[in-house]
């Protein structure tokens, strides 16, 4: 577990010496406070407009950070010529794996922890409430699913050639869960065999990120979320992020490191 | 490679070619007019061709930025306000769309003719498997509207109708020609927010860029009649949009449009019985029965009227 912390500790501080969280928030303040700044008929207690541009914005910038920042992870220590250097210490291949997941993902957490306070504030102005736990739920949620990309993102590292291709490749298959993934299974109801099959089969095994998006409930001030269901989200976020990882041990155990 | 200062000197240059050339097209799109057909332009117009309007087509960054689609982004504004007076419960283009054709927020607002049908209340339709039914608790999944309390269900918090107005707004900034979107923001801020001022000021910017519009007269004469109880006002306004009305020619879009046309007459023949004026009140209510699927209430109602008439004779 010390060899794990000690990579992930070296990850976060690599994220917060590099610029692209700082561009990303300073972006989404500065949208934000003109949205604000939008006179709705003289009425200042509309607000949830606001909420979801921000949210929106948040969404943008956490898959950004997540994506990038794990794409690059593997590639970075390969090009630079640590990467064997560093195995060759007492740390072993699955203790780098997790140790690159864990820091990216307490990363995006430490990146979601501001941007969700810029939201808490901004809806007060506008509200004059903060439903604390409404937005705890979101954060812990968004968290969750960020732990997923990462997962995904690091297994795309190992398999593809370049951090790009990796980083494209996982925003259309992010993209695309969260747009359709919910409707696969109406699509593949109108579809012929054998496509009907595979996009069926698809929807039962691709990791549902649509489950953590609660944007449409804190927008629209929806009660708070019954805690055993978000527990079980969180399960079943943490059985994909451990499918993804093993996927990773697996391929990274018979790459070479030179 | 060029020097940055090269680079620069180039992009001064193209700039004040670009602005030349601007300056130079601009006094001729000033008489520029579309042409009968609306497929090109003249600047020798006859009595039917319309002119350009120099502030839509030049000064708008909508229109510099998304052309025509800016007419879809409009619309898809529209249907954004609409799923947000139901609080984010609204069909997605994968669901059953038969209780959502005309959106709720302009039917009840009373001057849509409506084309929904089935149930409103369930367009998910029953659980199809473990994956939809435990991600349905993560979206908002029961039927509510905004001037009923929201998802809160709070009745005394209906002023929050008033999350639908940025949406509108953007939807008649993009497309300023959908008389709609102006008399249904104005039914709202008028009757739910109480802004009877800005109501007014954006019925006028409607009519403005849609002058034939009955739709926003119609709206109009209500504000008038109902929120500044100025019936001089009102009967003339109303008048005019049943004029707007018999102006349309078209028999299909007339049949389309009847619900407003027994509306507006609706309505003049209750000002005209407010007023005193009962001759004029069975006038209109005559005018609303050809068109009415109700003409056996509008003659109760016309009965009554002549009643009155006897009585005080």
């Amino acid at each position: 577990m010390k060899n794990i912390f000690a990579v992930a500790g070296v990850v976060i501080k690599e994220l917060y010496r590099r610029k692209d969280f700082y561009v990303l928030f300073i972006v989404t303040v500065l949208i934000c406070l003109v949205m604000a700044s939008v006179n709705v008929f003289n009425d200042a207690k509309v607000a949830r407009y606001l909420k979801e541009i921000c949210l929106l914005l948040v969404w943008m910038s956490s898959l950004v950070i997540a994506v990038t920042t794990t794409a690059r992870q593997i590639p970075a220590e390969k090009e630079n010529r640590t990467l064997l250097p560093l195995l060759a210490k007492p740390i072993s291949r699955p203790e780098l794996i997790f140790g690159k997941f864990f820091g990216c993902w307490f990363a995006c957490g430490l990146t979601l922890l501001v941007f969700y306070v810029f939201f808490g504030m901004l809806s007060a102005t506008k509200e004059h409430e903060w439903p604390l736990l409404d937005y705890l739920q979101a954060a812990v949620m968004h968290w969750f699913l960020l732990g997923i990309i990462v997962a995904m993102s690091l297994l795309g590292s190992l398999v593809f050639a370049a951090p790009s291709s990796n980083s494209t490749i996982c925003f259309v298959i992010i993209g695309g869960i969260l747009f359709v993934g919910r409707h696969l299974d109406q699509v593949a109801a109108s579809m012929h065999e054998p496509l009907r099959t595979v996009v069926n089969t698809l929807y039962y095994i691709v990791p549902h990120m649509e489950f953590y998006d609660l944007r449409d409930l804190i927008i629209h001030n929806w009660p708070v979320l019954e805690w055993k269901y978000i527990l079980l989200a969180l399960l079943y976020a943490a059985a994909y992020m451990l499918v993804f990882l093993t996927g990773a041990c697996l391929v990274f155990r018979r790459k070479a490191v030179n | 490679m060029n020097s940055p200062r090269t680079s620069c000197l180039l992009l001064i240059a193209l700039l004040v070619f670009c602005f030349g050339v601007g300056a130079a097209l601009s006094p001729q799109y000033q008489f520029m007019h579309l042409t009968v057909n609306g497929k090109g332009w003249t600047t020798q117009p006859d009595r039917q061709s319309h002119r350009l309007d120099i502030s839509r087509a030049g000064g708008d960054i909508f229109n510099v930025v998304l052309g025509d689609s800016r007419r879809m982004f409009a619309q898809s504004f529209y249907v954004k306000a609409d799923a947000y007076y139901h609080s984010g419960y609204y069909p997605s283009m994968f669901d059953n769309k038969e209780a959502f054709q005309t959106q709720h927020m302009a039917e009840d607002t009373g001057a849509v003719n409506s084309k929904n049908h089935g149930d409103e209340e369930s367009f998910l339709g029953p659980e199809r498997n473990w994956i939809d039914s435990f991600g349905r608790h993560f979206y908002p999944t029961r039927h509510t509207h905004l001037d009923e309390g929201g998802a809160s269900g709070d009745l005394s918090g209906s002023e929050k109708v008033g999350e639908i107005l940025p949406w509108l707004k953007l939807s008649a900034d993009l497309n300023p020609d959908n008389p709609q979107t102006y008399t249904v923001t104005a039914f709202w801020l008028r009757e739910r927010m109480h802004k009877t001022a800005e109501a007014e000021a954006f019925l006028h910017e409607g009519l403005r860029n849609n002058p034939d519009s009955y739709d926003i007269l119609f709206e109009l004469g209500r504000l008038y009649y109902e929120s500044y109880h100025d019936t001089t006002r009102a009967r003339n306004v109303w008048e005019a949009a049943v004029q707007k009305w018999f102006a349309i020619g078209d028999p299909e879009v007339m049949k389309e449009n009847k619900i407003v046309f027994e509306q507006i007459t609706t309505h003049l023949a209750q000002l005209e019985e407010d007023a005193g004026n009962l001759p004029r009140a069975i006038y209109w209510l005559q005018a609303a029965q050809k068109v009415s699927i109700t003409a056996g209430d509008l003659q109760k109602r016309i009965d009554e009227i002549q009643a009155k008439i006897s009585a005080q004779k």
